[in-house]
């Protein structure tokens, strides 16, 4: 077990993205008491935690959907507030919640270019606004197709016309098409079926390739085995442990999740 | 968990249904009704994407209908008519397309328009103001008056019902205050404000500059909704006001701004209303709101957002005018115009309930 919080892959580099001592209540419950974490240049940083253990409220307040009571955030090495998710994305950090991000009535288009819609070039874009409705289906379908999705293929369909895992690809679509500093996946494969899933898993292993950072939550224990570099585990608003999938067992990680076993120097 | 185990590909199936496999379980036939079910679901899927297609086979039915009962219906003077007749309404409908998008709903939208169109005639014939500049600060009241709307809906997170059921309180008393409860008449028949009654002959058709103003409206707002990313954010607002969020949408402006130009579209309207009787009175109609409402509904617009197009409204006050006239022309009691266009909204909302419930 790797049970250093100095971690041995990373060391000597410098984290993309940062957080230290980060603390989030929701009235008088603590969502988070004080938890830090670091993702390194091109790796898979698995994050494990029972439920209530905080993973989505971390995941908000790196970007830019909440924000911490307290606690600082660094990316690529300076401090930062995200005033907002649209903040988030201009720096280049796209997220999959697990309550889909996707508007279910507006098409599948729409939808990959929500917030950041392309203009026609000229005076049409200029003058008029006029949106490049084409060549925004023709880039999602392009996208969708190098994700491997196969059963999507009319981007003027509306999303709520789709299936639950379809869906959840269009969203995955979307952060993977737009993340250019870290990807954030927060349980993106819970409801895709078997198929979709290993088509998510293959692809977040070809973004890994690329050297994306990328924190990808799950609570899929031999995917992570396969695909994290490192995993950290959340108990209660806090970071545990930072374990390493070739040193550490399934075992040892679910009993720290679960508070059968601590840390010491916790 | 599966760990190196490769799972049979049967298994998959039984997580996911593939479409393919509901079919497969209902596969067995059971008579006419199920004979039907397959181009009812292409009908609703048909009516899913082209949202403004209902409400158009509603209208040219209606229509049909009522030249089949009286062959006056049609007579060019006829439709000439509802065209006018429909203008302001019609033209009020555009705001409330739009806030009705967003999931909103604007109730003081008839009190608005008659405070606007108040102030127009107070300061064109009272206080001599030159009529454009008066059109001009009746339109910016409008807007005014729509961000004190849009305001309460969007930074003090009221619902709009009750937001607009008040201003629709406030509205009308300031339009009595301001007019004392009279009637001011224009003298002037080159006045400015009068040029949306200005008669258009197209051939033996003649039609006033009001209706197209009124088309002008549609057609702008059809292209900003559909071509415009303030129309796709509008969409995305009233479809999920969290996705939108998180997709970096600044929820609270786009909302806000809905207000503003439901607020400048009501100030037309006024001038719309103005032109067409030549007076201003402060108690013209106390059923603009609901008029409006109706005619979005009927449109195809759904009341919980997201969901609806600007030509679907058009046709939809189009068709609560067609009953209006073909009722009146058939010489049926008044009363029963009321009612059918009671049935209709229900119909219009039965419907979109139906259309909702799509699958591919």
């Amino acid at each position: 077990m790797s049970e250093t919080l100095a971690n041995a892959g990373s060391q000597g580099k410098m984290p993309v993205l940062r957080a230290k001592g980060i603390w989030k209540s929701y009235g008088r419950v603590a969502a988070l008491r004080g938890v830090d974490i670091e993702v390194y240049p091109g790796e898979v940083l698995g994050l494990v935690g029972d439920n209530g253990a905080g993973k989505s409220t971390l995941i908000k307040c790196l970007t830019g959907a909440e924000y911490p009571d307290s606690g600082t955030i660094s990316f690529e090495g300076e401090e930062v507030v995200f005033h907002g998710p649209l903040h988030a994305h201009q720096v280049g950090i796209e997220t999959v919640h697990q309550t889909l991000g996707v508007a279910p009535q507006l098409d599948i288009a729409s939808n990959l270019y929500l917030g950041r819609e392309i203009r026609k070039k000229g005076i049409l874009g200029a003058g008029l606004r006029m949106l490049d409705l084409s060549s925004m289906r023709r880039q999602a379908a392009q996208k969708v197709a190098d994700l491997g999705i196969i059963t999507i293929q009319d981007m003027t369909q509306a999303v709520e016309t789709l299936s639950g895992g379809q869906r959840q690809a269009v969203a995955v679509a979307r952060a993977a098409a737009f993340g250019s500093k870290v990807l954030i996946l927060d349980e993106p494969t819970a409801a895709l079926g078997v198929r979709e899933s290993g088509q998510v898993h293959k692809l977040i292993g070809a973004l890994r390739d690329r050297g994306l950072p990328i924190i990808f939550i799950s609570h899929n224990m031999p995917i992570l085995w396969e695909l994290a570099d490192r995993i950290q585990i959340l108990r209660l608003g806090r970071r545990v442990a930072v374990a390493t999938p070739g040193t550490s067992t399934m075992e040892e990680v679910v009993a720290l999740m679960t508070g059968a076993k601590t840390m010491q120097e916790e | 968990m599966g760990e190196g185990v490769t799972q049979p590909s049967h298994i998959s199936a039984i997580g996911v249904p593939e479409p393919l496999d509901a079919d497969a379980t209902e596969a067995a036939p059971q008579g006419w009704l199920f004979q039907l079910q397959r181009p009812l679901r292409s009908l609703q899927r048909l009516l899913h994407r082209h949202a403004a297609l209902g409400p158009l086979l509603v209208l040219v039915l209606s229509a049909a209908t009522f030249e089949l009962l009286n062959h006056r219906f049609l007579y060019l003077e006829d439709v000439s008519l509802m065209l006018q007749q429909v203008t302001v309404v019609g033209s009020l409908a555009v705001g409330q397309t739009l806030i009705m998008l967003t999931a909103g709903i604007d109730l003081s939208i008839g009190a608005l328009m008659i405070f606007v169109q108040m102030i127009m005639g107070e300061l064109a014939i009272n206080s001599g103001v030159p009529p454009f500049l008066a059109l001009v600060i009746g339109l910016g009241f409008g807007a005014l008056m729509g961000l004190a709307n849009g305001a309460l809906v969007a930074r003090v997170r009221l619902p709009p019902f009750i937001v607009t059921l008040g201003t629709l309180g406030i509205f009308t008393a300031l339009a009595l205050r301001l007019s004392g409860g009279a009637t001011l008449f224009f003298s002037n028949s080159t006045n400015m404000l009068l040029w949306t009654g200005t008669l258009v002959s197209l051939g033996s058709f003649n039609i006033t500059t009001g209706v197209f103003l009124m088309l002008g409206l549609y057609l702008l707002f059809w292209y900003l909704l559909t071509w415009t990313a303030w129309g796709k954010h509008i969409y995305a607002v009233g479809d999920d006001v969290e996705a939108s969020r998180l997709a970096g949408i600044r929820v609270r402006a786009v909302i806000t701004s809905v207000y503003v130009v439901a607020g400048v579209i009501y100030g037309l309207a006024a001038w719309v209303q103005i032109g067409r009787v030549g007076s201003v009175s402060p108690d013209i109609s106390t059923t603009l709101n609901l008029d409006s409402i109706t005619a979005v509904v009927i449109g195809g617009t759904s009341l919980f957002g997201g969901r609806g197009v600007m030509m679907g409204t058009l046709f939809g006050a189009l068709i609560v005018q067609v009953f209006n006239t073909g009722l009146e022309l058939s010489g049926v009691n008044a009363l029963y115009l009321p009612l059918a266009e009671g049935i209709l909204v229900i119909f219009a909302v039965t419907l979109d309930h139906w259309i909702r419930a799509v699958r591919h």
